[in-house]
């Protein structure tokens, strides 16, 4: 199983150019709005041509511009799970989940895969049931039902869940990263939700303005992204340009601080960043890498609150912050009352070193 | 005893025209909706013309074009066909007339499917024929019955071009709206009454069926885009 991508298109106000190879695992492509990654999947459907460029799928050529190969969407295998399900309306379940099959298909053997898919995504005693009918949950599954009875070699998921309310998309989650299990080809997932793509792919790879800005397994892409613009669409909210002093010290320098590392190759580093819930309240002021630190003003989500931190003197006014920090509301309660300023220790472990700006 | 022949003659002539617009809009609009090539500008004004045009326009035009002395018309009498002054040129000018309504309504209906159900179709490998007739015409069933049925009301009221191509021949050629205007110019008011009753009665007929026919298609249909 393996899909090769490497693709040229234009579109207003930028160029898409993806190279990307993938295999078996669930790979995640993640991308603020209008960063073409819903165009990428589109292209790969023959829902879009692209410019030029090659798609490969199994050793199957879908598209190459060269040889003027243009494989139309019916014969391509693919399943496609639209935003909205695009189920149609006038069919019941089981005609939506049978509606691929031709009539060269025997009517025995035709009843006895639907009624398969039917059990295998939990849709018994809906078969006769309309779309409108069922919930958004249901929706998902007869979708997802049609789309893999046809045996597809890749599954394309176009933002599937961010439709959804926060309660309902957590729950689809769960459940969608569970139906996928029955589905044995490649999965290629679309979002601009990072939980979302965390949480349903091994492998992420990050657009920006139509280029790929970093892919890897999902741990690395999270927890050591190479690129400011890679660390910022993986939430990282705290980046300063950095320069390095020796070999274990490093300056961040919009945050005037110099920060203490080891065991560290610092030799290509030129920003480095740090998440905002990874800051902490000192609980010796001697600690290593302990700043002064002065709270500019807060702004509370439901659970937890951010606060914007000035380093080494007061601030001047509301602009004047260098850092965010996410901690819980009760922590916070009982830490606004302690004296100004507060010691803010910077973990090293938790740094993230970055080489290049990337594509912003 | 009054002459029954308009009535038969008007819903003869309606209801097949009716049958060809039917098929012939929906096809052209169906190739209209995906064509997207240089002188899609041009086929629409074409296509819509006979709706703008006055009917005696298109009466004129047709007279030129399958008249006595065009080409056409030439060839056909060779044959032994006549067109001028028969039923069948009483069924082209109302198909004429009739067609824009049927297209335009078939367009606009096309245009309003969710692009996503004609490709998630198609991601299903289902051929363009199975989408059209499973999926297209189904969804866009409301529009198409009621273009439909604006098309059955206008080839019932045709005058213009049919008084030009087809006349006024009792039992031959004469239909309901033609027969109203020559019973008040001969001071006829009683029949002019009793006709202008029956084009009445036929048109809410027929529009009451379709809007029956077609309540519970439109309901299904509309259920996707009420979410």
């Amino acid at each position: 199983m393996k899909l090769i991508v490497d693709i040229i298109k234009k579109l207003p106000g930028f160029e898409l150019k993806i190279k990307l190879e993938t295999d078996n695992i669930a790979l995640g492509l993640l991308g603020p709005s209008g960063s073409g990654k819903s165009m990428t999947l589109r292209c790969i459907a023959g829902i879009d041509t692209p410019d030029s460029g090659r798609i490969e799928l199994n050793g199957r050529v879908l598209f190459d511009s060269e040889k003027k190969i243009n494989i139309p969407i019916r014969k391509r295998k693919i399943g496609f799970l639209f935003q909205n399900y695009a189920l149609f309306p006038h069919m019941t379940v089981e005609e939506n989940i049978g509606f691929g099959f031709d009539k060269s298909i025997k009517l025995l053997e035709k009843d006895c895969r639907i009624n398969k898919k039917i059990e295998m995504f939990k849709l018994k005693g809906m078969e006769k049931k309309y779309p409108y009918q069922l919930s958004g949950g249901q929706q998902q599954r007869v979708a997802l039902a049609r789309a893999l009875i046809m045996e597809p070699e890749i599954l394309l998921l176009d933002e599937p869940l961010s439709a959804l309310d926060d309660y309902l998309r957590n729950k689809m989650i769960v459940e969608l990263k569970l139906d996928l299990t029955q589905f044995q080809g490649i999965t290629f997932f679309v979002t601009h939700n990072m939980e979302e793509a965390y949480r349903l792919c091994d492998k992420i790879c990050i657009l920006s303005h139509g280029q790929i800005e970093a892919m890897g397994n999902r741990e690395d892409i999270f927890n050591k992204p190479t690129t400011v613009a890679a660390a910022k669409l993986t939430g990282c909210k705290n980046i300063s340009e950095a320069k390095i002093i020796d070999e274990n010290t490093i300056e961040a320098i919009q945050w005037g601080l110099r920060i203490k590392l080891s065991n560290k190759d610092l030799h290509n580093v030129k920003y480095i960043g740090i998440r905002a819930h990874y800051l902490e309240l000192a609980k010796n002021p001697e600690d290593l890498n302990t700043f002064n630190c002065w709270p500019v003003f807060t702004s509370d989500t439901l659970f937890r609150s951010i606060i914007y931190l000035k380093f080494k003197e007061a601030p001047i006014n509301k602009l004047d912050y260098h850092v965010l920090w996410d901690i819980s509301k009760e922590e916070w309660e009982l830490i606004k009352k302690s004296p100004l300023p507060l010691k803010i220790k910077i973990n090293y472990e938790k740094l993230i070193l970055m080489e290049s700006k990337g594509i912003e | 005893m009054l002459d029954l022949s308009p009535l038969w003659i008007s819903i003869k002539t309606a209801f097949t025209a009716t049958f060809i617009v039917f098929f012939l809009g929906i096809a052209v609009a169906w190739f209209m909706s995906r064509y997207k090539g240089k002188i899609r500008g041009l086929l629409d004004a074409i296509f819509t013309l006979p709706l703008v045009l006055p009917p005696t326009v298109v009466g004129f035009i047709l007279l030129i074009i399958i008249g006595k002395n065009s080409p056409i018309g030439k060839g056909l009498s060779h044959i032994g066909i006549n067109i001028i002054f028969t039923w069948s040129a009483t069924v082209i000018a109302a198909t004429i007339v009739a067609f824009p309504l049927m297209y335009r309504t078939c367009l606009g209906a096309f245009g309003q499917i969710d692009i996503n159900m004609l490709n998630a179709a198609r991601t299903l490998g289902v051929s363009e024929w199975k989408l059209f007739w499973k999926v297209a015409v189904p969804l866009a069933w409301p529009g198409i019955a009621s273009g439909t049925t604006l098309s059955f009301a206008r080839a019932l009221g045709e005058f213009g071009a049919t008084l030009m191509v087809a006349g006024s021949i009792p039992g031959k050629t004469q239909t309901i709206p033609i027969a109203i205007y020559f019973a008040v110019e001969s001071g006829e008011n009683n029949a002019a009454i009793m006709w202008v009753s029956f084009i009445f009665i036929i048109s809410l007929v027929v529009m009451v069926l379709t809007e029956k026919w077609t309540e519970k298609q439109y309901f299904i249909v509309s259920s996707a885009r009420r979410k």
